[in-house]
Order: structure tokens, then C-alpha cells, then sequence
């Protein structure tokens, strides 16, 4: 009796953590993040943004890695130093994902909570409007909304955002479903909570896991797509460094200096890596039937 | 069936319809005036008024949207501000190398990423699962733009094996089919394998192997049949978003097909040709993801009876 109060008192949350913390491998994705994170944060403290990642030194040009003991990574084809570039372009990439991906979960708690929650007309309008968006196939509607509004940072969040935002709605929409006619939600309603009530406090709450898992695993996708954007002129603008502008730069350059393609575009892979890590970690966590 | 196919066919119109204003939309907040464009700076002012006048850019918005509908349903879509040829000719011309490349990487992920899939799930945890497991997630965290540069470097540059760019020859095809297949490849070996392990724990398969059938026939007949459905749609949507998404790939190895092709089209403001590709590749997927719905009701039996009306299958239960 003591043993099933005891267990009873262990939070849901503290059993997730406990959980995540035995994969080693979602830990090893956690360790990277936080060191991409750090390293974005602190960059000022190494690097100087205007010397060593927008001022052009001809006279450094092209030194290859090891070349030369203050360019650890080497110099690009303009001179700056590409341990820096890489770094900056961490912060770049990190913020603008991590914005695309805040403000879309909002929106796609918004959008398929509402239409799962009321359900009918509603219901029906939210999703069928959602299937338009989903249909345009991504860079195409990109590279319409970047050429038409300019490039840029906003623009280019804006058409991550819109880009993701139809695939939440439908994944939270589903994740939802299930939940509102369960009995607690009865309960709820029964002594008298409002509607906007029952969906903040007793809706939304438990279909986080799925929203958190969806969230972390776009994030690695829109890293990718950011830098694949950029890579072709649309997203990002020199000598702001962002990693697939640095890769589309130097694409004239690598018969002779490879190492200024691969350089950014491991540095991709990592962050990539490290957020599908931690996605795939998150996801065995909170469900561990999905876990084979 | 047939109704269930009419019905769908019928639901794509809307969303062809708004997916079209979406974009007409956006294409109209573009910098840049098209009569100017086709005429060229030095064209006199009073020249670009009248070519207006005459595409009828002066008319309000909503009347140029729906006189260019109007056009598009009796097959005109119009001709390029660019290069004065109809659209549907330019978006036919590049098409054979965007879905050469699709149907080539799609062919090239089936058959490596089931196989593997398979054997992964055959051999849980073993050495060869954990390493491929570990490279499927590898590829899927690569840009496939970064691995197709890679590519190049090595095949094209280093041991002048495969051409560098241009659409010469199948062997022109090689380099971009296997950039564009790693994430998907990736998504797939991990589906099949996932599906296997789950249907391999079945009552079904147990009941196999106890009647004597041999381990191949379990798992080929018996298992993977059954884990076939998530591998299906994992194909087809692969497909539909593989025709709009080899953009990117297309500009590594400077392929002229769609994607490159509505690039420029986008950038010089070529409204015509946009939207004629826009909605071409938007009719495409929603064919193909039809045909997989389709699809599935002829490998899975219990999903046809949801095909069917309910009034019949009502009559039937009776």
C-alpha cells in the first residue's frame, strides 16, 4: 500500500525526465544543443561580428584550415574567418527556427485545437482551408512569398511559418480529438468551467506531448530548410552568415577549397542531428509503446 | 468506389481554386511592372500604358483573377512574359527531367531503403541495425543540397566519373537522384523497419512459422504484405512533394526542369508561367495522392468497405 502511494506521488513530468535522461542517445542530442546554444550566446566573447565575420581582408583569402594558427577552420574566399561565420550562423539559424517554430505551434494549437474542439462547420472550414496551404509544395510557395515581399529575415520567417503551420494543425487537430470526449473534460464541464477553461487548462495540457515531440523534430527540418533557402538566393542576404549562404558563396571556390562547402555544411548536419536527437529522444519518453 | 474517386476529385477543385488566389495574391505584391518587363527600360512610357491596357493589368484585381480562371479552365493558360511561348509548352518541356529525377530517386529509395528496412527489423539490434540506424539518421539531418555538392566534388570534379551539370545523358541523372533520395531513403528505412517489428510480434506470424512455412515466406508474404500500408504513403507523398520540392537540387546540377524553371519565372515576375506551374504541380499531387488512397483499398481489404456507401453497407449487415 505505501509502494502504490508512493508511486502515485511521482509526477508524470519526473517520470519523462527520468525516462529521457536513460537514452543516451537523446542525452547526446540534449549535450549538442546545449553547446550550439551556448556557443551562439557567447560568440561575442570569442569573435568580434564586424571584424571577423562582415569585413573583407583580401590579403587572408583561402587559407585552409591549419593554415594559418588564428583561423582555426581557415579563411573563406573573402578572408573572414569561418570558425566565426559558423558560429554567427549558428545564432542565425538557431533564432529564426526557433521563432518559426514557437510562433507555427501557437498557431497550430490555435488552429487544430479549435477545430477539433468544436468540431461540425467549424471543424470543416478550419481544415479544408488548412488543405489549401498544405497542397502548395513548400520551396515553390517560398520562393513565391520571398520574391514577391523581398528577402530577408521577416519574410523568410513568414514563409517557414506558413509553411509549417498546415501540418501542425492537423498533427495538434488529431492529437486533440481524442482528449475532449474523455470524462474529465465531462467532469470539468459539469462543475462549471468555462469552455476557453476546459481548453487551456485541461485540453491543451495533455495533448502537449505530441505538440512537443512535432515541435522538436520541425525544428531540424526547418533548419534544413532555412539553409536550402538561403542556398539559393532567397533567404538570408550577405554578409549576414547563415550556413547555406556561406555554401552557395563558396560553390565557385570549391574545385580548390573544398573545405569551404563541407566546413558549413557539417555544421548543418550537427545542428540538425542534434534537434532529431532530442525529438526522437522526447518521443520514446512520452510514449514508450511507439519504442521498439 | 467510383463515387468515392468522383468525390475526391470534386474536393480538389476548391482547394486548386484558393491555392491559385493564394499565390495570385502574393505574385501581385511583387515589385516590378510586367508590361515594363516584356517591353524592355528604354520602351516609351506611353508603350507600357498600352500594353496594359491591353493584357488587362489595369482592371481591378479580382476581375484579372477571374478572367485568368476563366482562360485556364478552356486550357488557356496563357503565354510567358519572357519568352512569349504559351506556358503549357515551357512547363511541358521541362517536365520529363523533373520526373525522371522524382521517379528516378523514388525507384532508387524503394529498392534499397525496403530491403534494408526489412533486414534492420529481421536483425533487431544487431550491429548491421544499429549501424543502420545511425546512418539513416545521418542522412536525414544532410541538407540534400550539401550532399549533392558533395557529390559533385568527389564524382564530377575529383574522378571525373559522372558529368557535373546539364541533362545530357542518364548518367546526368545519377548524381541528383541519390542527393534527392538520402532524406527520404531515411524516412523509409525507418518505416519499414519500425512496421516490421511491430507486425513480426503478431499472433498471425507466430501462427505462420508454426504451420512450417519457411522464415522467407513468414517474412515476405506473411509480414511484410501487412507492413505494407505506411511504406505506400510514405512513397506517394514522397512523390507529390518531390515534384515541387526538386527546386533545390535542380539548381546544384543546373537541371532544366520545373524547379529551376520557376525560379526564373519567379524572379522576372512571370505571372503566367507561375501560376500555370503552380497550379500544374498542385493537380499532379492531388492525382497521386488519390491513387494512393486507392491504392490501399486494393491491398487492405478492410478499408474498402469504408469506400463503400454507407446505405449499402448497412444493407449488407442485414
Amino acid at each position: 500500500m505505501k509502494q502504490e502511494t508512493e508511486y502515485r506521488k511521482r509526477s508524470r513530468i519526473a517520470f519523462i525526465c527520468k525516462r529521457f535522461s536513460r537514452n543516451r542517445l537523446a542525452m547526446l542530442g540534449l549535450a549538442m544543443v546545449l553547446v550550439l546554444v551556448l556557443l551562439s550566446a557567447t560568440a561575442d566573447v570569442f569573435f568580434d561580428y564586424h571584424d571577423d565575420v562582415v569585413v573583407q581582408n583580401v590579403r587572408n583569402r583561402l587559407q585552409a584550415p591549419g593554415e594559418s594558427p588564428g583561423h582555426i577552420l581557415g579563411t573563406d574566399q573573402y578572408g573572414r574567418d569561418i570558425l566565426a561565420r559558423v558560429i554567427y550562423g549558428a545564432r542565425v539559424s538557431l533564432s529564426i527556427s526557433v521563432l518559426v517554430i514557437s510562433v507555427s505551434t501557437i498557431l497550430g494549437i490555435l488552429l487544430g485545437g479549435v477545430a477539433a474542439y468544436c468540431g461540425g462547420v467549424v471543424d470543416n472550414l478550419i481544415m479544408r482551408i488548412n488543405d489549401i496551404f498544405y497542397s502548395i509544395p513548400f520551396t515553390l510557395m517560398s520562393v513565391c512569398i520571398v520574391a514577391s515581399l523581398g528577402g530577408g529575415i521577416p519574410n523568410l520567417v513568414l514563409a517557414c511559418t506558413i509553411g509549417v503551420v498546415p501540418g501542425f494543425a492537423r498533427i495538434f487537430r488529431s492529437a486533440i480529438m481524442p482528449i475532449k470526449s474523455r470524462e474529465f473534460i465531462e467532469a470539468a464541464r459539469a462543475s462549471g468551467s468555462t469552455e476557453i477553461r476546459i481548453f487551456m487548462k485541461h485540453i491543451i495540457p495533455n495533448a502537449l506531448g505530441p505538440i512537443i515531440v512535432q515541435a522538436t523534430l520541425n525544428l531540424a527540418s526547418t533548419i534544413l530548410a532555412i539553409s536550402g533557402l538561403s542556398y539559393i538566393g532567397l533567404g538570408i542576404e550577405s554578409p549576414t552568415p547563415e550556413w547555406g549562404a556561406m555554401l552557395s558563396e563558396a560553390k565557385n571556390f570549391m574545385r580548390d577549397d573544398p573545405y569551404l562547402v563541407i566546413i558549413p555544411g557539417i555544421a548543418i548536419m550537427i545542428a540538425t542531428i542534434a534537434f532529431n536527437l532530442v525529438g526522437d529522444g522526447l518521443r520514446d519518453a512520452l510514449d514508450p509503446k511507439l519504442k521498439n | 468506389m467510383s463515387k468515392y474517386i468522383l468525390k475526391r476529385l470534386l474536393m480538389m477543385i476548391p482547394v486548386i481554386l484558393g491555392m491559385s488566389f493564394f499565390i495570385f495574391v502574393i505574385l501581385e505584391k511583387a515589385p516590378g511592372d510586367p508590361a515594363r518587363i516584356i517591353l524592355g527600360d528604354k520602351a516609351p512610357a506611353e508603350a507600357v500604358e498600352e500594353l496594359r491596357e491591353e493584357m488587362g493589368l489595369n482592371d481591378p484585381f479580382l476581375v484579372r483573377y477571374i478572367n485568368y480562371i476563366g482562360d485556364a479552365l478552356r486550357g488557356d493558360f496563357g503565354t510567358s512574359y519572357r519568352t512569349h511561348l504559351p506556358v503549357f509548352e515551357e512547363i511541358m518541356a521541362r517536365f520529363p527531367t523533373t520526373l525522371t529525377l522524382a521517379l528516378g530517386s523514388i525507384v532508387l529509395t524503394v529498392i534499397i531503403g525496403v530491403p534494408i528496412g526489412v533486414l534492420s527489423a529481421v536483425k533487431q539490434y544487431s550491429i548491421l541495425d544499429n549501424a543502420t540506424m545511425a546512418g539513416a539518421l545521418i542522412l536525414a539531418s544532410m541538407p540534400g543540397f550539401w550532399l549533392g555538392t558533395m557529390l559533385l566534388l568527389l564524382f564530377a570534379s575529383k574522378l571525373h566519373w559522372l558529368p557535373a551539370t546539364g541533362a545530357e545523358s542518364w548518367k546526368s541523372f545519377i548524381l541528383p537522384c541519390v542527393a534527392l533520395m538520402a532524406s527520404n531513403m531515411a524516412m523509409l528505412v525507418r518505416m519499414t523497419r519500425s512496421n516490421m517489428l511491430e507486425v513480426i510480434r503478431a499472433e498471425y506470424i507466430t501462427m505462420a512459422r508454426a504451420k512450417g512455412a519457411s522464415e522467407k515466406v513468414v517474412i515476405f508474404r506473411h509480414a511484410l504484405r501487412n507492413a505494407l500500408m505506411p511504406i505506400i504513403t510514405i512513397i506517394g507523398m514522397n512523390l507529390s512533394s518531390l515534384l515541387g520540392g526538386t527546386m533545390i537540387i535542380e539548381s546544384v546540377f543546373a537541371l532544366p526542369g520545373l524547379g529551376t524553371l520557376a525560379i526564373t519565372a519567379v524572379r522576372s515576375k512571370d505571372i503566367p508561367l507561375v501560376m500555370a506551374e503552380v497550379i500544374f504541380i498542385a493537380l499532379l499531387a492531388g492525382f497521386i495522392n488519390l491513387f494512393v488512397d486507392v491504392l490501399y483499398a486494393y491491398i487492405d481489404p478492410r478499408l474498402k468497405s469504408q469506400y463503400v456507401s454507407r446505405k449499402r453497407a448497412r444493407r449488407a449487415a442485414r
